[in-house]
């Protein structure tokens, strides 16, 4: 019948989408792990390139995981008090700061990561360090970790919460380490998984900004899709797939919208995952 | 309560006002000055629009990001739409498969690009079993044009099914009522519902496009994006003054295209490239 | 409990910033041990004036609150030590109930083994022994109340207030509380402001009532002097079920539409009798001061109520026993007890 005609024909529209997308992964990943990509299969699966990638970048992955984790804390220390202080204050000049401090999602990796090198260059010590990308990562990740908190905070009625327990004694510290901080808790960890996520692979401001010593993992994928084979290319890419994996499953499970007490007024804060982000291409 | 709060508030916003003043404003506004101090003085930020070098990427830019939102909102309206309202067994799987590439950065897509239509790509393979002749365009304007649809596709899609859930259904059954074809259902109900999605998520497939770096880095083709001129300007031709008007300008017109699709759909949306 | 705190509000009155008034200056004492009720509509600052009383609004200046003989209009509401129970209850949802109850008095760095004991007792004290270890979201509505109030009353407030507690629950469930929160208050002996806009809850629980009308006091007194003595057109209406009839006073009589009642105190001229439906009787049309024609009939169970057309201008409300019947379109005959009417 009609509708079922219907369905199949979109069923395998859906289909060949899904594949244009994981097919080139599932080759690439084949192809990291066999022993020449241009014989194909036969020629055999071996994990030697995986083991040379490993000699090759082991740093660069180090690095890259050194600086996701400064840069989770970082972005938790500075961001979730920041998303407070935007969902207790409704002014003009909190709404300007929210303004300021989203903007970075607003402007390209390339033209952040100019403004940077063109403050600090002068700053030798400070410019190779890997300090320096961690900047630029926490500058880029920030909104996201503020963003997935301030959702969590306007759904749930935390005035109240807060007046309950000014009611029982408890002043502005007790009540931010005891009643907020704990309540915000799905916002901090779907946040988290988002900076760290993004920190991984972040490529366009950090190619801007590294230095020979100072190279992360994409810095290190584009290297390698470069210069070197195909294989190794491959092999790498595997390994990024298979560090970030966990995260992006762990996302997608925390990602899901949180139901009840959503207030129906706002159109726009309702998931703690803005679902349109992603890594800059 | 409140006023009595706000010394603590300045207290636990100032960390991050700080941050974002010595690490992003400040360093931003430099670069707006800085772009002023070559040799055409502030000219420079027209230069885009004069010099035919920089006219072309912006035009090559523009036109292919332009291409890439209308493709990628055709796609993922027809699948988007199709997995948000039919239940059937894989379809989580579906949907995972469709936003796994989100985290991708640029230079991985490209490599996927070369992976389909590189020099021992999956097209080329093909078309030699069928033609005799293999298909290479990867680091051409279409292999650009495919990795741009590439990274372009799962957000938009996640977009629009969040959107295709919050549809009124009884809407449509009222439309179903009174008579009308699915293909009218569609036409008439559905798609003028979905308009502000589609074009909030439009504008940001087409601000992600406009800065995409990583993708036009790894393919490395004839024609430059404007964001491989920027880069070209200050690493190969130490033209600081250029890549910093250039940057600037990519900026300014992300931000107004980002701020339109804002309009239109809320703060949930996100991320330019 | 032994001395029970006495409230003082000394021309209280709030505007907010936006320029909007949302209490007029107000003058009220309320003494130890007693129950008070603000009763009114949406907007009219009972709820204002609780919040100034619990000190997370100041009043205007020139407003003071006292506590006994202590001013406390500077002290934030961390150091008033009230104890406050929110229309939605505000339970932590980061705790369990025996860690909720215990939140005021842990912050008061209450030993361990006191903290124990009181939870316990405050957990007997409201039937919720068995949900100590529950987390808040496993809770009914019911469950929630109580454990607001156990929590409040933990950490032995000077006062309690209330912020339509009762608000949030189906109407069964309501009535079943209100039993409970009477006898509770009744025993604790401590001094509780309530706000409600349900009258039939604050007739029963108050033991005098503040009914207020966008921003202002429209009347204070027990719920008897509220309902068989309203001051003024607001409170008549709003409490109870009251019918107006429009007519004259002339010659020691209330002339209106369908009939007349002999009033020989009254001023001559046009003027407005109120009276509720307990005060009127049916009797047989032909003796019948007042008479009209019986628009439409709502079976109750218990009792017919009928709207009556005819009398006057607008419809009179009665109730009636089951024992007749009455059709729409029927002739019917009411007189009025003179005792309880009501000039206006």
């Amino acid at each position: 019948m009609n509708r079922n005609y219907r369905f199949y024909l979109q069923l395998t529209f859906t289909i060949v989408v899904c594949a244009f997308l994981i097919v080139p992964v599932v080759m690439s990943m084949m192809a990291g792990v066999t022993e020449n990509f241009i014989k194909g299969i036969s020629s055999g699966i071996t994990l030697r390139w995986i083991f040379e990638v490993w000699d090759l970048y082991r740093d660069t992955i180090f690095l890259s995981l050194l600086i996701a984790i400064a840069c989770l804390i970082c972005t938790i220390v500075l961001g979730v008090p920041a998303a407070y202080v935007l969902a207790k204050r409704q002014g003009r000049v909190a709404r300007m700061i929210e303004e300021l401090l989203t903007l970075p999602l607003a402007i390209p990796g390339l033209a952040i990561a100019l403004a940077l090198i063109i403050s600090f260059g002068g700053f030798r010590e400070f410019r190779s360090s890997w300090v320096f990308i961690l900047v630029g990562h926490v500058i880029y990740t920030l909104p996201f970790m503020m963003r997935s908190v301030l959702a969590v905070l306007s759904t749930a009625d935390f005035r109240t919460l807060e007046e309950g327990a000014a009611s029982l004694g408890a002043g502005f510290w007790r009540r931010f380490f005891d009643i907020v901080i704990p309540n915000c808790r799905t916002g901090i960890i779907a946040g988290s998984l988002m900076v760290v996520t993004l920190s991984m692979g972040e490529f366009n401001i950090t190619w801007m900004l590294h230095t020979p010593v100072t190279k992360t993992l994409p810095v290190g994928l584009a290297d390698s899709y470069a210069s070197m084979r195909l294989e190794i290319g491959s092999a790498y890419t595997i390994i990024f797939l298979i560090m970030i994996m966990p995260l992006l499953i762990a996302l997608q499970h925390y990602g899901k919208p949180r139901s009840p007490n959503t207030r129906p007024v706002e159109d726009d804060v309702e998931s703690p995952l803005p679902s349109t982000s992603g890594q800059r291409p | 309560m409140e006023k009595r709060e706000l010394p603590y508030l300045v207290v636990l916003a100032l960390p991050v006002v700080i941050v974002a003043l010595a690490f992003f404003l400040l360093p931003m506004a430099r670069l707006a000055y800085i772009a002023g101090t070559g040799d055409d003085g502030f000219a420079a930020y027209t230069s885009v629009l004069t010099k035919p070098r920089y006219l072309e990427s912006m035009i090559a830019t523009t036109l292919l990001a332009g291409i890439t939102t209308v493709v990628t909102l055709a796609i993922a309206t027809i699948a988007g739409l199709f997995l948000e309202r039919n239940r059937f067994l894989g379809r989580d799987f579906l949907i995972s498969l469709l936003t796994f590439p989100l985290a991708f950065p640029g230079v991985v897509v490209g490599f996927m690009v070369i992976m389909l239509a590189g020099r021992q790509g999956l097209i080329g393979q093909i078309t030699k079993a069928i033609t005799g002749d293999k298909l290479i365009f990867a680091y051409s304007i279409a292999g650009l044009f495919l990795g741009y649809v590439y990274f372009s596709i799962p957000r938009v899609i996640l977009t629009i099914m969040a959107a295709a859930e919050k549809l009124d259904s009884s809407l449509e059954e009222a439309a179903r009522s009174l008579g009308a074809s699915p293909w009218q259902v569609v036409r008439d109900v559905i798609l003028p519902a979905l308009k502000p999605a589609l074009i909030a998520s439009g504008a940001i497939a087409f601000a992600t496009a406009m800065g995409a770096f990583g993708t036009a880095f790894t393919l490395a083709t004839d024609i430059d994006v404007l964001p491989m001129t920027i880069y070209t300007e200050f690493t190969l031709r130490a033209n600081i003054a250029t890549a910093a008007a250039l940057s600037i300008v990519l900026g300014i017109i992300t931000w107004i295209v980002l701020s339109i699709a804002r309009s239109f759909a809320g703060s949930s949306v996100a991320a330019a490239g | 409990m032994s001395h029970s705190t006495a409230i003082r509000l000394d021309s209280c009155a709030k505007t907010f910033p936006n320029g909007a008034k949302a209490l007029d200056p107000m003058s009220l004492t309320i003494e130890g041990g007693e129950t008070l009720i603000f009763l009114g509509p949406s907007g009219c600052g009972k709820t204002t004036t609780l919040r100034i009383i619990a000190g997370l609004e100041s009043p205007d200046s020139g407003g003071k609150v006292l506590f006994d003989d202590e001013d406390v209009t500077k002290l934030p509401i961390e150091h008033r030590n009230v104890g406050m129970v929110f229309q939605s209850y505000a339970l932590f949802p980061n705790m369990n109930v025996q860690q909720n109850i215990a939140y005021g008095l842990k912050i008061r760095k209450v030993s361990i083994t006191d903290i124990t004991q009181r939870v316990n007792e405050m957990m007997e004290m409201m039937h919720i022994g068995e949900l100590q270890d529950r987390s808040i979201d496993q809770l009914s509505g019911g469950q929630r109340q109580r454990v607001a109030l156990a929590r409040a009353i933990a950490v032995r407030p000077k006062v309690l207030l209330l912020d339509e507690p009762l608000t949030a629950l189906d109407a069964l469930l309501r009535e079943r509380l209100r039993v409970d929160i009477d006898s509770l208050l009744r025993s604790l002996g401590i001094t509780t402001v309530y706000v409600t806009h349900d009258q039939a809850e604050a007739m029963s629980l108050g033991d005098r009532i503040v009914v207020m009308d966008r921003g202002q006091v429209a009347q204070v007194g027990t719920p008897r002097e509220i309902y068989f003595e309203p001051q003024g057109e607001f409170v008549a209406d709003f409490i109870g079920t009251m019918n107006r009839m429009q007519g004259t006073v002339t010659d020691g009589r209330f002339q209106t539409r369908g009939g007349s009642l002999p009033i020989p105190h009254a001023n001559e001229g046009p003027s407005n009798l109120l009276f509720r439906p307990e005060n009127a009787r049916i009797v047989p049309v032909a003796q019948a001061p007042l008479s009209g024609t019986v628009a439409s009939v709502f079976f109750l169970g218990d009792k017919s109520r009928l709207i009556i057309s005819g009398i006057t201008d607008g419809h009179i409300t009665i109730d009636a026993e089951n024992s007749e019947t009455f059709n729409p379109g029927d002739p019917i005959g009411l007189s009025v007890d003179t005792q309880h009417l009501l000039f206006v």
